[in-house]
């Protein structure tokens, strides 16, 4: 396999004043051109870390990423990233919040009218072409993250980075947004990365499931490999053994051999820095509550 | 249209006129009702407050003042256009006597009226204003995005912030004196005096509400910045800004307010013209109307306050990305 992306072990100390907090070690992951990786684990187990880490927002503590023979140093837009809660700027249209990426990243490369065409290409392929001139606040929470994957996907990126991208939806929104992913993912062909909480939509998006245990210290426990052809389809899939083999090793992993730490979870703070942790124990229900 | 049909609309019209005007009075009320109470409260404790310069004036002396104020200024407003009727003739005639004669023009050099001096300070409290903003925006933007750049300038922005710019007053009075020195002045130094002294007390709010502002941007809003790597100046035009209007606003207002109340201070400390002097000059004139006429000014400060902040309101309205954000 010649990996696009390859992580070697990365290690990861948030230090706040007085203590430190060992949040990753020893994570090695190599990842191939094309493949969708999904990354799964408990709240608090690193998972957003090594996406930011992946996507430069945050530098290793230790070991090192290497996109393309190249050491990751910083962010850039050969690593789009579909933030968890859309972060479209307010005060602009969906065109517009598309536009500002493209101008940025295309800049000197592509003329004015290959630059509309462009941004008009991608918002279709998210079917949401009829929304343009949409402020985000008129549009749902679905169109909304749709508008927010056009605009990682309009970055042209070697990496797409999707951090829990639905899961502040309902269901059944959630549901075409996976559809829509994938048949994006069959069209581009691009690699992704995406964190997720979902078994279910693990397995259903994944060529491979990457399980993390639980911090501090987490790295990876367990890699499954879903040998299921594509394209995928839902309802054939709910009785396919492969399918549901692949299930439920990831619900093994999950629930017996790493069972969430005993007392509420563990500081999450690669998770939601801003956010008052009260012990909720299902912080990530919490985390869907706010975002909706 | 049938007739029943054009009676129909016209019942309609009048069916939402009504509502519109119920709305209105419902509308109304309270705020009227207040004033009322409060007219009534000034009127009944004026009455029972003796000075030296005779009863407290209540509303109706202080009606009676305005009426009077503005009347001296129409009389002022005749005097000066008489005065550049009669220069205007001498001059005439000077030139039909020789064609060559150097003619010199003088400005009407009386006491300014009640308006005059109202114009004067608005204009001040404005330019000041302006000034200050002009530096305290970029600032408060700068310690906003830096962590550097706050903690170089914090301590000087809170050392200099609960100084009250009167204190400044006599090292600006002195500073302007030596080194604004012109032939031809572009604006008196009275008046700069008091602009400056506005100046540094619009800076605090302004800056420390801008820094607070833009520290707080979204994080996911920054990354995305970073990720499409904007330049820069895109970084803070495109995404800065708009996301801290509220808050530069905030700062702008409060600092609008305060240079207001500064600006009256400062005028009847250095005897700076504007509402601030006409104070001082009715109470060191000591006549039976001074009362009255310094109530009338107390008023008209508060009244240009308020029209002040709601015009920065409207600027604020103007400026936001957010048109249904409730403003107070």
């Amino acid at each position: 396999m010649n990996p696009i992306l390859d992580l070697s072990q990365v290690g990861k100390t948030f230090y706040s004043d007085q203590e430190s907090f060992e949040a990753l070690r020893d994570v090695d992951l190599k990842i191939a051109h094309g493949e969708f990786v999904s990354l799964i684990g408990h709240s608090g187990c690193g998972k957003s870390t090594v996406l930011n880490i992946v996507a430069g927002l945050e530098p290793a503590t230790s070991g090192g990423a290497i996109l393309n023979g190249k050491e990751i140093s910083g962010p850039g837009p050969d690593r789009g990233v579909v933030f968890q809660n859309h972060a479209l700027m307010p005060w602009l249209t969906v065109y517009e919040n598309v536009e500002l990426a493209v101008k940025s990243v295309f800049k000197g490369r592509k003329s004015a009218v290959e630059m509309r065409q462009w941004i008009e290409h991608n918002l279709r392929l998210v079917n949401m072409e009829h929304a343009q001139s949409k402020r985000p606040d008129e549009i749902s929470g679905g169109m909304k993250q749709r508008v927010g994957i056009a605009r990682a996907l309009a970055m042209e990126p070697q990496v797409l980075l999707m951090d829990e991208p639905f899961g502040a939806l309902d269901a059944l929104t959630r549901a075409q947004l996976q559809e829509t992913t994938m048949s994006i993912h069959r069209e581009l062909g691009n690699t992704v990365i995406m964190i997720t909480h979902d078994v279910d939509e693990a397995v259903l998006l994944s060529d491979r499931i990457v399980m993390m245990t639980n911090g501090p210290a987490a790295t990876i426990g367990q890699i499954v490999t879903v040998n299921l052809p594509r394209p995928r389809r839902r309802l054939e899939l709910a009785e396919d053994p492969t399918f549901n083999h692949c299930r439920k090793v990831v619900l093994d992993f999950l629930y017996a051999a790493h069972e969430p730490p005993a007392e509420g979870p563990i500081v999450e703070i690669e998770d939601a820095p801003n956010v008052d942790l009260s012990s909720d124990p299902d912080s990530a229900a919490s985390d869907a509550s706010r975002a909706a | 249209m049938s007739a029943e049909a054009a009676a129909a609309a016209g019942t309609a019209r009048a069916g939402t006129f009504a509502i519109w005007l119920l709305r209105g009075v419902r509308l109304m009320t309270a705020p009227a009702l207040g004033i009322v109470l409060f007219l009534g409260f000034w009127h009944i404790s004026a009455s029972n407050i003796d000075t030296s310069l005779g009863q407290f004036p209540g509303p109706v002396q202080v009606v009676e003042q305005a009426s009077a104020l503005f009347d001296e200024h129409r009389e002022q407003r005749a005097k000066v256009a008489a005065f550049e009727q009669r220069q205007e003739k001498r001059i005439q005639k000077k030139l039909e006597r020789d064609p060559q004669a150097q003619v010199k023009r003088r400005s009407y050099t009386g006491k300014p009226s009640y308006l005059d001096q109202i114009f004067t300070s608005i204009y001040t409290v404005l330019f000041g204003f302006l000034l200050a903003s002009c530096v305290a925006v970029p600032l408060g933007i700068v310690c906003g995005l830096s962590e550097g750049a706050y903690r170089a300038a914090n301590p000087i922005i809170q050392v200099f912030k609960p100084v009250s710019p009167l204190a400044w007053l006599p090292l600006v009075t002195m500073v302007v004196s030596a080194v604004y020195v012109s032939e031809d002045p572009l604006f008196e130094k009275s008046f700069l005096n008091s602009a400056f002294t506005v100046m540094l007390c619009c800076l605090w709010p302004t800056v420390i509400n801008t820094t607070v502002g833009v520290a707080g941007l979204d994080k996911d809003l920054a990354n995305v910045s970073r990720v499409i790597k904007l330049a820069p100046l895109t970084h803070v035009r495109r995404i800065v800004l708009p996301a801290s209007v509220p808050m530069i606003f905030t700062g702008l207002r409060l600092s609008l307010a305060t240079g207001w109340m500064v600006l009256i201070a400062a005028e009847m400390l250095a005897q700076n013209p504007g509402l601030g002097k006409f104070i001082w000059d009715e109470f060191q004139n000591g006549s039976s109307n001074s009362l009255s006429r310094i109530m009338v000014a107390v008023l008209t400060i508060g009244l240009i306050g308020f029209v002040l902040d709601r015009g920065m309101l409207t600027l604020q309205r103007f400026f936001s990305w957010d048109k249904q954000a409730v403003l107070r």
